[in-house]
């Protein structure tokens, strides 16, 4: 990763959004293991930051926050992502500005 | 017999437009959204240029339009992390009502637009994803498919977005490159009207400004940043080519946005603005390069899923091109509905059409212009560090003795080179 500094917790931004969110199914999974090069590609590319790796370099993801905007997809939908769908009804992100 | 005459899949501009056409020709038409309203999961910069919208309202109707502001000043900006060289544009011609463009906001446009579509007699149903489509033996389109639900149309017109899953099924589009799509993540601030009238020095609370940036704002890569005024807030963001972001050595697109708030040029827009929404979308910036098949057997696409989006650098477009599109994919849906041919031949009038069309005659006529932009590295560093260092150079007096403009500039120039910029400027013409 670039040594330019990330200052933002953007997950403080996210708190704002309106969400459903789909306790039982996941509709974005990641491969067992996914190849490192490939999941910073999501760390940069995810507008909602949800793609994240910690100081000990442990990597995580939750679609919680996703705003189903499917840039993952386009990127990694062929690497290391092994579901991309749209969440059920009535579910995910509700923008109320848009 | 089929449930519907027609079946519509995205409550947004084309899929509202295109059942409003249906409806208006008095074919029976679903619109099925994923969303718990029209408009709940998309988003735009953004503005809309109001003729193609001109064609399906009239001005009694579009005066009720939730336009938020009308956009008179054209901002453009070069952006290096220490200076902000600005072009502020406005003339009566920009605000002529004939072709104004205005400021939106998705969440409160696509409502009016989908209640517009509903008074006229088409039927919305909402917080319902299509998960496939259904086809008969011969592979025609004859419907989709939500969960254990199945509804039939003879025509099914998908306006499903840049993010489509279901073209694939469609006209066998498996998904747009990396290198041809942009992510855009905004920030909506809150502020009252008054106070961003003054701020973007507009002359009234209804008109405002459309500002892009280039340069610093991505921190040099393939991208930019914009900032459209609404009536009671400030859109603010960034868009940046997936590929190049993916693969850059640089922070992510939503760091991007936070240190172009914090740019001294911009800051003072939205100081003691509160954040109300933070959203992300993609932008199809390649256009007619990635563009897939229009029509098949029993189906339309029209809009984003459809790839139509111009970028130009100074301005992306797509909003105007989606009314359009919906609107001809509309009617021609149901005149081919009244031929009983809703085959990829009945349907094909849509395509001549659009061809015939400003919609595919400016995609074709800018066709090169996302590769110009992608290449063009020099717009996204060398040169907004140039204009500092000429503007610099200018306007910085410290009392040593005056050189000559020529003088002073032209070693920066050379930094850059004279036959890149000449380079870069023929390829701007040949491209635009």
């Amino acid at each position: 990763m670039s040594d330019m500094k990330i200052t933002v917790n953007v997950d403080e931004y996210l708190a704002v959004n309106k969400y459903e969110v789909d306790e039982e199914t996941a509709h974005i999974e990641l491969v067992d293991e996914p190849s490192p090069a490939e999941f910073d590609k999501l760390i940069r590319v995810c507008p909602a930051g949800l793609y994240k790796r910690d100081e000990d370099g442990r990597e995580s993801f939750d679609y919680a926050g996703c705003l189903e905007c499917g840039t993952c997809r386009i990127i990694c939908g062929d690497t290391i992502l092994s579901k991309w769908a749209y969440p059920g009804p009535t579910m995910g992100v509700e923008y109320r500005y848009g | 017999m089929a449930d519907f005459d027609a079946i519509v899949v995205g409550a947004g501009l084309a899929g509202s437009v295109a059942a409003l056409e249906l409806a208006r020709a008095e074919k029976s038409v679903l619109v099925i959204e994923r969303g718990n309203f029209a408009g709940a999961k998309n988003m735009t910069g953004g503005r809309i240029y109001v003729h193609s919208l001109r064609k399906v309202f009239s001005d009694e109707e579009l005066a009720e339009a939730p336009f938020e502001r009308k956009i008179t000043h054209e901002r453009i900006s070069l952006m290096a992390p220490d200076s902000n060289l600005t072009i502020d544009f406005t003339s009566d011609e920009l605000g002529r009502d004939e072709h104004a463009s205005y400021s939106v906001l998705h969440a409160p446009f696509d409502q009016w637009l989908a209640e517009k579509a509903e008074e006229a007699g088409a039927e919305f149903i909402y917080g319902i994803p299509v998960e496939g489509l259904m086809k008969d033996e011969s592979g025609k389109v004859i419907g989709v498919s939500a969960g254990e639900d199945e509804i039939t149309a003879e025509v099914v017109i998908l306006a499903d977005g840049a993010n489509s899953l279901l073209a694939k099924e469609a006209v066998f589009y498996e998904k747009p490159p990396a290198n041809q799509m942009a992510v855009g993540v905004k920030e909506v601030f809150e502020l009252p009207a008054a106070t961003i009238t003054d701020r973007v020095l507009a002359a009234s609370d209804d008109e405002g400004a459309a500002w892009l940036f280039a340069g610093d704002a991505t921190h040099g890569v393939f991208g930019g940043g914009f900032m459209y005024t609404n009536r009671d807030s400030i859109s603010l963001g960034v868009v940046a080519g997936i590929d190049a972001v993916a693969n850059g050595d640089c922070v992510p697109v939503y760091q991007m946005l936070e240190d172009l708030k914090q740019h001294p040029s911009v800051a003072p827009l939205i100081k003691g603005a509160k954040v109300v929404e933070h959203s992300g979308h993609m932008v199809p910036e390649g256009g007619v390069n990635i563009m897939p098949p229009l029509v098949n057997d029993g189906v339309m696409l029209a809009g984003d899923c459809a790839m139509m989006c111009l970028n130009l650098g100074y301005m992306v477009r797509g909003m105007d091109y989606a009314v359009a599109a919906g609107q001809m994919a509309g009617k021609n849906a149901a005149r081919a509905i009244d031929a009983q041919d809703t085959s990829i031949n009945g349907l094909v009038h849509y395509v001549e059409d659009l061809e015939n069309s400003f919609v595919m005659k400016d995609l074709h006529q800018y066709k090169n212009e996302p590769a110009f932009l992608e290449s063009f590295d020099r717009m996204f560093n060398a040169y907004p560090a140039l204009a500092r260092d000429v503007m610099n150079s200018m306007f910085v007096v410290d009392g040593s003795p005056a050189a000559p403009i020529k003088k002073k500039v032209l070693p920066k120039v050379k930094q850059v080179g004279l036959l890149n910029i000449v380079k870069d400027a023929r390829g701007a013409m040949k491209a635009l």
